[in-house]
């Protein structure tokens, strides 16, 4: 391909992994929006296939069970010219009682140079960081990190508000088995918006504050203060671990109704990073209310890895 | 009958207040005495000028994993890692596989170490039949077989019942029940501390408070019951608090510190470094601290290390999945020197004493003195050496340590046990 690929700004990009958020500095979350903007551009011209990752192979190595998120890095790589191999415990030497590390040494023999892993378990990625010399990218690690949800996310709000500093942003839901609140928490206050996480005490660290947010637990009381809210996934097993009493009560003082709307300011913009349960975090004529940047998150996502793998695989290190 | 005169070191035996520069005296398999010219012609002059003197040192809370589990450690390499870490008597929990809950199995442990011929080895024996919390184990024949306390360590006794009765029953031996203080609801699925750094690493904790239930349940049965409890691995501020309310009402307890306990903390998971895994957990800097209170109000009387050792394959796993417990023996005294002599924390003698005559009453062995006709089991230390942990040079058979790389002061040279010399120089 012409030489003309390779005119991205790569700032002063230097990492072979992208582990987590909290580790990020300013100046490379904005590197990577720059280049996430770079293929939003370039997306809009579908015939146009790129070559930055010609020769590599990146390996989906999913050790908990996604849809979104591994059909989004899989056509993000083969968007950049590399080959994807897909990997998921099921049937795999995983369930024979390999562990993890052997998999991943196993498949690196097949000649990867990047994996995107999820695993239920925080440090997962990190662990393997250190016993692979490829890059790492971390799709997800138990309730510790999901760095491009994170991004997705910050450069969603970016798009449709033009800025970040000086927004509010709300946080609702389980924040405290999430790892999407964490990579949002991280993203959002390093680019200087203020965030307020919103849910039952049950669901809400008392720690949390010490990341530099605030807690509530009325949504009713905050929705008036965002600029943004982003609707956190709850997961029903949670519900019978005594978390919350029921999912109807969960709904009565979480749920997002348009009655609800009506009490945020009219440009409020509504995120969800789903899978969404529609009925349950927020109702269907929420879901697809104008305000809703649901899909767009999900068109955004595609940029943002593309722009994360880009970096990761082709840095000077 | 051999005479041995160990010449100019500084002898420390808290047992009798001693702590100076004098002469110690071996006759055979027991000591002579500390004093000049007690016989005449020694047969063996050892010189131990700049180096200290202690009781072999005592360590009253490893996991030999013999039988079930001999990947992991056995008795022979157990008691030789505690050799070369100036132990000369250690005491091994009974969460191996079968647990020791029978006279044969807490004779057999004392058979294997008699082969071995290290370290002395007491069995502790089980609380309930297969450590299951249900039915109490035959203490009697188990105290008939060589055991010399009583605990489910590994895990708690969960019913209270049970607990109160064990308290009572070991009462008629005269032996001390061990807790490991844990309310299993409350640390469900834990892999650390809970708090701040858990919140930010997405890690499941394990709450102070589940230490503390338990510890605070353990003194009121202990009060109840007139029993003596000693309490294992003593790791938050609060637990050090209600040991100290618990005997300050005469309650019989003791309270036993780990040095990773007072010497690391929950920050270190930042790495996600399976070897900072263990139950307790690593606290915070504030739970260190109140330890350090502790170890000095002599609230925590004993010094142990709950040596856990894992096999590399076991322990190098996704966090979840890792078992609890890093190894200790190697390490002991230097991290104990490191963290409570250089600091001030405590003197020699004070912290001699929590790892020789204090653990020793506390399972009513007749070790940790160097009195006249006791057992000569002694340890040379030179406090001055500075080395660097390898814990690829550690007899033990597993490599969980989280200390490789330190940089420490002082370690045991010479080591004996009943008068034979165990070891002449410390190979690490």
């Amino acid at each position: 391909m012409t030489s003309s690929e390779t005119a991205i700004d790569c700032g002063s990009w230097t990492k072979k992994h992208l582990l987590g958020i909290e580790e990020l500095s300013v100046a490379e979350l904005e590197t990577i929006f720059k280049a996430s903007e770079f293929f939003v551009e370039a997306s809009r011209n579908p015939e146009k296939k790129h070559t930055f990752l010609k020769g590599k192979v990146v390996a989906n190595l999913f050790f908990e069970s996604s849809t979104r998120t591994r059909v989004s890095f899989g056509l993000a790589a083969r968007r950049l010219g590399a080959e994807t191999i897909d990997f998921s415990p099921a049937g795999s030497s995983v369930s024979k009682g390999e562990s993890f590390i052997d998999t991943a040494k196993n498949i690196l023999a097949l000649g990867v140079n990047g994996f995107i892993i999820r695993h239920s378990v925080p440090g997962t990625p990190h662990l393997l960081a250190q016993q692979l010399g490829v890059s790492i990218i971390n799709a997800g690690d138990g309730a510790h990190e999901h760095p491009t949800q994170g991004l997705l996310d910050a450069f969603t709000i970016l798009q449709e508000k033009k800025k970040i500093k000086g927004l509010t942003v709300g946080l609702v839901g389980d924040i405290a088995h999430s790892r999407v609140a964490r990579s949002n928490i991280h993203t959002l206050t390093k680019l200087g918006a203020k965030v307020i996480v919103c849910g039952p005490p049950t669901l809400i660290p008392k720690e949390i504050e010490q990341l530099g947010v605030r807690s509530s637990y009325d949504l009713d009381k905050i929705l008036p203060e965002c600029d943004v809210v982003n609707v956190l996934r709850i997961q029903f097993e949670r519900q019978r671990s005594g978390l919350f009493p029921s999912i109807q009560e969960y709904f009565r003082l979480f749920g997002m109704t348009m009655d609800r709307v009506k009490k945020c300011r009219p440009d409020m913009l509504l995120l969800a990073p789903g899978p969404i349960n529609r009925g349950i975090e927020l109702t269907p004529e929420v879901a697809d209310m104008p305000n809703s940047a649901i899909l767009k998150q999900v068109t955004n996502g595609l940029a943002v890895r593309m722009a994360v793998l880009y970096l990761a695989l082709s840095a000077k290190v | 009958m051999n005479t041995l005169c160990i010449r100019s070191g500084r002898v420390i035996d808290p047992s009798q207040n001693i702590d100076q520069i004098a002469d110690l005296w071996i006759q055979g398999e027991k000591i002579l005495g500390i004093g000049s010219n007690l016989a005449p012609n020694p047969d063996q002059i050892i010189d131990a000028k700049g180096m200290i003197i202690t009781p072999g040192l005592i360590d009253m809370h490893v996991h030999l994993r013999e039988p079930g589990r001999e990947e992991d450690e056995t008795i022979a390499t157990g008691a030789h890692s505690a050799i070369v870490g100036g132990v000369t008597s250690v005491a091994c929990m009974p969460n191996t596989e079968p647990a020791i809950d029978t006279q044969a199995s807490a004779e057999f442990v004392i058979l294997q170490a008699k082969r071995a011929g290290y370290a002395n080895v007491f069995p502790i024996g089980a609380i309930t039949k297969g450590r299951e919390g249900k039915e109490l184990a035959e203490i009697g024949g188990l105290v008939n077989g060589g055991a010399v306390a009583f605990t489910d360590d590994g895990s708690p006794v969960v019913s209270a019942e049970i607990m109160r009765r064990a308290m009572e029953y070991c009462k008629g031996f005269d032996k001390t029940v061990l807790s490991h203080s844990e309310d299993l609801d409350l640390t469900k699925g834990g892999v650390m501390n809970e708090g701040f750094e858990s919140m930010r690493l997405g890690l499941r904790g394990l709450p102070a408070a589940a230490e503390e239930v338990m510890i605070y349940r353990e003194i009121a049965l202990a009060e109840l019951t007139g029993a003596k409890v000693h309490i294992l691995h003593v790791s938050t501020k609060g637990g050090v608090e209600l040991i100290r309310q618990g005997k300050s009402r005469g309650v019989k307890a003791s309270g036993e510190a780990c040095p990773h306990h007072f010497t690391l903390t929950d920050k270190c998971l930042r790495t996600f470094d399976s070897n900072y895994k263990m139950s307790p957990p690593l606290r915070t800097q504030n739970d260190i601290d109140a330890i350090l209170v502790g170890l000095k109000d002599n609230t925590l009387e004993v010094l142990a290390t709950d040596h856990a050792p894992h096999a590399p394959e076991k322990k190098m796993r996704e966090l979840d999945q890792a078992p609890n417990g890093i190894i200790g023996l190697e390490t002991f005294l230097p991290i104990c020197i490191q963290a409570l002599i250089i600091p001030g924390v405590l003197t020699w003698k004070q912290m001699i004493e929590k790892m020789t005559i204090n653990p020793a009453k506390v399972l009513g062995i007749d070790r940790g003195t160097l009195k006249p006709n006791a057992w000569a089991d002694i340890t040379i230390i030179d406090p001055d050496v500075e080395w660097t942990i390898d814990p690829n040079r550690f007899k033990s058979k597993s490599r969980n340590c989280p200390y490789a790389g330190w940089k420490v002061k002082g370690r045991a040279e010479k080591v004996f046990v009943a008068g034979v010399l165990k070891q002449d120089k410390s190979p690490l």
